[in-house]
């Protein structure tokens, strides 16, 4: 049954750590992803998720913390597409090579381990719904050092990403800029991994700022609604994820998706 | 009094050479403020590269450049730049206004939150180049007179000691070129900023120009209009003969070889 939603409110107790942590993640994702749209880095995000299951999967089955290997993983390849990729035509060919390295990678150190299936596909997939204290611990400690810095930086950031000519004449350090946000993104990355899963990070990094920018080009509306949007995905995927007993992925990305295609609507009716 | 005041860009014996290109050799100029200079010559003969080098992106190969009394790259806030027209993305997030809350403090750190001191100097730019009406309107769906119009704006809203301009009037029509040219120099006045232009086309700022920097052969010539742009100081200055026709006001050079402009595309 996908949805089944007795017994609901004895539910939401148990999933009170999940809901923090995706709201947390959603806030992150949806500023985030403003700067991964203007800055033109979809793919590289993509690329960036699979090394950073590479890492998660080694972690898994060496033991040590998941969440750890899954940084490492990020900031590894977040730091070679920032070093190698340059220039947009350059960087989407390196994420591309680095993309089925860390898949595979991934894969290889999953089918080594014994342990049981569910953390094995939650890497892939998502696995919020079981989201424990440490690992809120985690979260909410990367969320809130990439709130901090985002705050720090985020004018001349976007100086650089919307105007960088310019930018570059007026002294904005666009390059130092260029290589804080590439940290910033792994760390977002390895974040959300963990609730969303290797595959569907896009659908939080992505998909909430790509909407927002179909209706509004006014910044801060943009970066508003782009929030709005990824804490509806997320917290909204979670709530109808407990209801059905499934992963709560399929959910958030389901509520992102549409919410992109109403956006299109509107921008489409607005013409 | 103009004379007595320090220079806003002081030049002295800079040498720029990529290996066995040499650009420029012994460059010396003092730009004063309110001084108008076209920096002119054809193609690669380094007008983008002086430009770099004064904002501290192309280190010399021999000599110094101060700006605004410092060594260039550690003054950029004093200067305004205005880009050559290019045509923006659709989808870039960023009303015209926005483009000149960007040269007023965009390259300060932390959050842009709005203050009353930001949205009153970017109404009064506004009003400078008459652009209320086009303030909420998405960047790329400027047209390229329209943008470069805010291009200047955006250069000015910081009361720049010095303003570079790279090429800003090409891809413009006349009519545009004219009033984007006019709107500068109205700025510049207003500022008291010194403006270093670079143009391969010096018709549309010829009646604002104060001195022409002309670059060709790795050499250079720097004089009133007059001075610089005559057959004879261009011929040695290219070591061949050029023609400096004068024709209904505008200035042609002709007999420059020049591979990137075609013959009937005159310029200067």
């Amino acid at each position: 049954m996908i949805f089944n939603f007795n017994d609901y409110a004895d539910l939401l107790p148990l999933i009170t750590n999940s809901l923090i942590a995706g709201a947390l993640l959603a806030l992150v994702g949806g500023l985030m992803g403003v700067f991964v749209n203007t800055r033109d880095m979809s793919f590289a995000v993509h690329g960036i998720s699979e090394l950073s299951f590479a890492g998660a999967s080694f972690a898994l089955l060496a033991g040590t913390d998941v969440v750890l290997g899954s940084i490492a993983g990020s900031l590894v390849a977040a730091g070679l597409i920032g070093v190698l990729g340059a220039r947009a035509r350059e960087r989407n060919s390196i994420v591309a090579v680095l993309m089925p390295a860390g898949l595979g990678l991934g894969i290889l150190a999953i089918s080594l381990y014994r342990g049981t299936a569910l953390n094995k596909f939650g890497l892939l997939t998502g696995q919020i719904v079981s989201v424990d204290v440490p690992q809120l611990a985690w979260l909410a400690g990367i969320s809130i050092f990439i709130l901090a810095v985002l705050a720090l930086i985020w004018r001349p950031l976007a100086f650089a990403s919307l105007d960088p000519e310019v930018a570059t004449a007026r002294g904005v350090p666009t390059r130092l800029l260029s290589f804080v946000f590439m940290l910033l993104l792994g760390l977002a990355v390895a974040a959300s991994v963990q609730v969303v899963g290797a595959l569907l990070v896009l659908s939080l990094l992505v998909t909430p700022a790509a909407a927002a920018l179909r209706v509004t080009k006014v910044p801060a509306l943009m970066a508003l609604l782009s929030v709005v949007f990824a804490l509806t995905s997320v917290l909204g995927g979670i709530l109808l994820a407990v209801g059905a007993g499934l992963p709560i992925s399929p959910y958030v990305t389901s509520v992102s998706f549409l919410i992109y295609v109403v956006c299109r609507l509107i921008e489409r009716i607005r013409k | 009094m103009a004379e007595q005041k320090p220079a806003v860009v002081r030049i002295q014996n800079a040498t720029l050479s990529y290996g066995e290109t040499t650009l420029w050799t012994d460059l010396n100029i003092e730009v004063k403020p309110n001084e108008f200079i076209a920096v002119i010559g054809s193609n690669g003969s380094g007008k983008t590269s002086l430009l770099r080098a004064i904002l501290g992106q192309e280190p010399l190969t021999t000599g110094q450049i101060t700006v605004v009394g410092k060594p260039a790259g550690q003054a950029n806030h004093r200067i305004g730049y205005i880009p050559q027209h290019r045509s923006t993305d659709t989808d870039v997030p960023l009303r015209a206004r926005d483009l000149l809350r960007l040269g007023y403090d965009g390259h300060r750190w932390g959050l842009p939150l709005p203050t009353r001191k930001m949205r009153a100097r970017v109404n009064h730019v506004l009003d400078c180049i008459s652009g209320h009406e086009l303030a909420d309107k998405p960047v790329g769906t400027l047209s390229g007179g329209q943008l470069q119009r805010f291009r200047v704006g955006q250069a000015v809203i910081g009361s720049p000691d010095l303003i570079l301009a790279d090429e800003p009037l090409s891809a413009l029509d006349l009519h545009q070129q004219q009033a984007v040219a006019n709107l500068i120099d109205e700025e510049r006045r207003e500022h008291q900023a010194a403006v270093l232009f670079v143009t391969h086309d010096v018709n549309p700022i010829l009646g604002m120009v104060d001195r022409v920097l002309y670059l060709a052969n790795g050499r250079f010539r720097i004089g009133t209009p007059d001075e610089v742009l005559r057959s004879d100081v261009l011929s040695e200055l290219y070591g061949t003969a050029v023609d400096v026709v004068r024709n209904q006001g505008r200035i042609v050079v002709v007999g420059v070889q020049d591979h990137h402009h075609h013959p009937d595309e005159e310029w200067v």
